[in-house]
């Protein structure tokens, strides 16, 4: 813990009239772990891929064992012995493991792989550091955790010496996430460095030496993390108190919403959904929890109308559905709030008023013989994003002029104006501020209030542990047995979360144990 | 029966390697550009302007070989202007693709009609003649047809071997496919993805402008406007058809070339009962039932036709 080996030094960085980094100063130590904390939009990826090289930025020097980085270059921040492990993997699902590992390590004017080598370099660091991966299976084959052990095993072979991962446990469950750190511990043992970007306040304080906050762009607050505390990191980032979200006293209401054995057909990458059971009563909030790709989205679709069950049945107050579609479902009073807003929730290219209208101008009142009452329509949008304060310049803005946060909120107008009995939501706050997150979870609870049953899909355990009452867990395209939220433990669903049943998951384990083994 | 007998005559398969060469040549530069994930359909241009230069050089007085090099030289350039236009700034790859190759096929006419404004009947040159290598020309049945051929037939054979070998058994191959796969998992590892497509672009158009000198320095003596006549296109399909393997690439070009020979010969025997033009499409109709079969489950270069922009995600 003595020496710096990387220093940032006044970085700047703009796009266009978006400052995403305003001089920051960081230093990193030989052999420690910073937690590198900040909302989205803090500026932290932009921060990372700049010491990577992905950016140039306008101001400011990268400096790696005391040498100047050149700019922009990732092979020199590479060479330096700087390894990234993105977000969003940068691993070809179509080619092996060890493929994805050699790429860029021999001189491209070889005649020749030399395959063997590499392999037996592989091997050695698979067991040293308990990262074992099969190098001959395609990459498209792995669970996410094992491709995030490529990654890591990727930065590794390269001989990096100081460890960059981006927000490297949104994927994983609570036991993988676990291993990861203990992995990450290791190599720290080892005398390697290591920033990870997250915004979960729990792994700063479980894991990091020293953490660092970004806010709009500005390094805030840097501390030892053995001298600080939660409250006083969540205050850094947010830089004022957020009020908490209330939750109401639980209440016994009707059941509105029932699946039966539902099962419907995968499609694509899509996994499909086995045997689902739910029950969901008025004034509740079910949480559905489960790593991303289980099923989520087609759960999701199902509700929304738009995929067809296989098997079983769909009850809505007391009435089966024969045929779900989406008009159907809208007509039953299902809100829908999809995972992907500008995809299937909202079209970026028309306005804020055109995307209110969506659900409502076929209605009497809106259109008269096939033509648009334009008046009706733009007052009701007026009206709507006064009440939901959707911050935007008026209501004929393009809607992706927007930001995620007043998205999701014109999302929410237009489903809570319809007064819906039943509302599904899929990853609601994903990508969000705080404070826009705050405010989703207070419309949700305050739904909940007035007599809405939510159906409440989201990755992020914190959320459906802070919302729900009750908690489902999807693995596999099936659902388990729901959990009254206030008996239940994050191990409990952790583990459900991987398919497993039994408790005490192995720390060092081999190729094919956690979400591996069901891949 | 009369037509079997036909398919297992010698003289059909000489002529199906024949017209299988400029197929092969077109086709694995194409494979070369895709694997790379920049789709060329600059192609046809580039095959027409490609029988231009090589024929030109040679009835200005070069020699074969250098005709051909030349020719690959020009293919290369235009190649070039392509990646300029669709990796650099990161344009449309249909209608650059398609710009290039009216570009290229206008270009390679107006230079023959300025270089020859007079010439009514189109002036012949001496093409390469059909070398048959010592003792291997002599074996029962494939000997005639396989090595006795032109020089160019050999080398788009081994060409074959060359690509395949270079795609999958060499860092630099490894790096075209990479980056034909995911362009961001190359540069995390530091390596330019507008350098490695650049030059898969430039190599792969060099090759399709040899298949189009095959035409003209090979297959005829001379240059006709509009003699490439959809080869090109041809080559884009049984891209697909091949998976992106330059091995199912020869089949393909093997498999399509025979089809071609057979509705050449069906077309003298039948007479004028059916419209010749009706054999004509027979080879397409048999490609794209040949396309439907064996490309369903083709596992297509995840970053084909997608840009990659530094910098963004």
């Amino acid at each position: 813990m003595t020496h710096t080996v990387l220093k940032l030094q006044g970085i700047t960085k703009t796009f266009g009239p978006v400052t995403a980094n305003r001089d920051v100063t960081l230093e990193l130590r030989h052999g420690e772990m910073l937690a590198l904390l900040g909302e989205n939009g803090a500026g932290k990826t932009t921060l990372m891929s700049i010491l990577f090289g992905h950016y140039v930025a306008d101001a400011g020097t990268v400096e790696v064992f005391g040498s100047v980085l050149p700019e922009g270059s990732p092979r020199a921040a590479l060479n330096a012995g700087v390894g990234m492990v993105h977000q969003h993997f940068t691993l070809a699902g179509n080619m092996t493991v060890l493929e994805n590992i050699m790429l860029g390590t021999e001189p491209l004017t070889a005649v020749r792989h030399d395959a063997a080598s590499a392999l037996r370099t592989l091997r050695a660091l698979m067991d040293r550091f308990c990262l074992a991966v099969d190098p001959a299976a395609m990459v498209r084959d792995l669970s996410v955790g094992e491709q995030q052990r490529v990654e890591i095993l990727k930065v590794l072979y390269r001989g990096a010496r100081i460890l960059i991962l981006d927000e490297p446990t949104s994927v994983l469950t609570p036991q993988e996430a676990d291993h990861l750190f203990a992995t990450l511990r290791q190599l720290v043992g080892e005398g390697l460095s290591v920033i990870f970007i997250t915004h979960k306040m729990r792994e700063v304080m479980a894991a990091s030496d020293r953490c660092a906050v970004l806010r709009h762009g500005e390094l805030v607050f840097e501390a030892v993390t053995a001298e600080t505390t939660a409250g006083e990191l969540a205050r850094a980032m947010v830089g004022s108190e957020i009020p908490k979200p209330r939750r109401p006293e639980p209440r016994e209401g009707d059941e509105i919403l029932c699946l039966q054995s539902v099962g419907v057909a995968g499609a694509g990458d899509k996994q499909r959904l086995r045997n689902c059971s739910l029950a969901l009563k008025a004034h509740e909030i079910l949480g559905i929890a489960g790593v991303s790709g289980n099923g989520q989205s087609q759960l999701a679709d199902l509700l929304a109308g738009l995929v067809v069950p296989e098997t079983g049945e769909i009850i809505i107050a007391g009435e089966g559905l024969e045929r779900p579609t989406p008009a159907a479902m809208i007509a039953r009073g299902v809100g829908r709030v999809p995972d992907d807003r500008t995809g299937t929730g909202l079209v970026a290219d028309m306005t804020v008023e055109e995307n209110l209208s969506t659900e409502v101008y076929r209605l009497p009142g809106f259109a008269r013989r096939g033509v648009l009452n334009f008046k009706a329509l733009a007052s009701r949008a007026k009206q709507l994003i006064e009440a939901f304060d959707v911050r935007c310049p008026g209501i004929d803005t393009p809607v992706r002029k927007l930001s995620g946060g007043n998205m999701q909120k014109l999302i929410l107008a237009r489903i809570l104006s319809n007064a819906p009995s039943i509302i599904v939501v899929n990853q609601p706050t994903w990508g969000l501020d705080v404070g826009a997150t705050a405010y989703v979870h207070q419309q949700l609870l305050d739904a909940a209030k007035r007599g809405a049953g939510v159906v409440l899909i989201s990755e992020d355990l914190d959320e459906i542990f802070h919302l729900s009452d009750r908690i489902q867990v999807m693995y596999q395209g099936a659902l388990s047995e729901p959990l009254a939220t206030r008996e239940a433990t994050r191990e409990q669903v952790g583990l459900l979360m991987s398919g497993n049943h039994a408790s005490g998951a192995s720390r060092c384990t081999s190729g094919s144990n956690d979400a591996g083994a069901a891949a | 029966m009369e037509l079997l007998n036909f398919v297992l005559e010698a003289g059909f398969w000489v002529a199906t390697i024949r017209m299988a060469t400029p197929l092969i040549f077109g086709t694995l530069g194409e494979l070369l550009c895709e694997r790379a994930g920049v789709l060329n359909l600059g192609i046809e241009g580039i095959m027409a302007a490609g029988s231009m230069a090589g024929w030109t050089w040679v009835y200005m007085g070069g020699d074969l070989w250098t005709g051909v090099c030349f020719a690959a030289f020009i293919g290369g350039l235009i190649g070039l202007l392509h990646a300029l236009l669709t990796v650099q700034l990161g344009l449309s790859q249909h209608v650059t693709g398609l710009g290039i190759t009216m570009l290229a096929s206008a270009l390679s006419s107006f230079v023959f009609r300025m270089l020859l404004p007079k010439a009514t009947t189109p002036p012949k040159i001496i093409p390469f003649k059909a070398f048959a290598i010592p003792y291997l020309s002599d074996l029962p049945h494939v000997g005639n047809v396989l090595f006795n051929q032109s020089a160019l037939t050999y080398l788009a054979f081994a060409l074959v071997v060359v690509v395949a070998y270079v795609l999958f058994r060499t860092p630099v191959g490894l790096a075209v496919r990479m980056t034909g796969e995911n362009p961001m998992a190359v540069e995390a590892q530091g390596l330019s993805v507008f350098a490695i497509r650049t030059w898969a672009v430039v190599a792969g158009s060099a090759l399709m402008a040899v298949g189009g000198a095959f035409l003209t320095m090979s297959a005829f003596d001379a240059f006709y406007i509009g003699m490439v006549n959809g080869r090109g296109w041809i080559c884009i399909a049984l891209v697909v058809f091949a998976s992106w393997k330059p091995g199912k690439a020869l089949l393909g070009c093997v498999l399509f070339a025979a089809f071609d020979a057979i509705q050449m010969r069906v077309q003298q025997q039948s007479g004028m009962a059916v419209p010749y033009q009706f054999y004509l499409m027979m080879p397409y109709v048999f490609s794209i039932m040949a396309l439907i079969i064996m490309s369903r489950r083709a596992a297509y270069p995840r970053a084909l036709l997608v840009p990659f922009r530094k910098g963004e995600r």
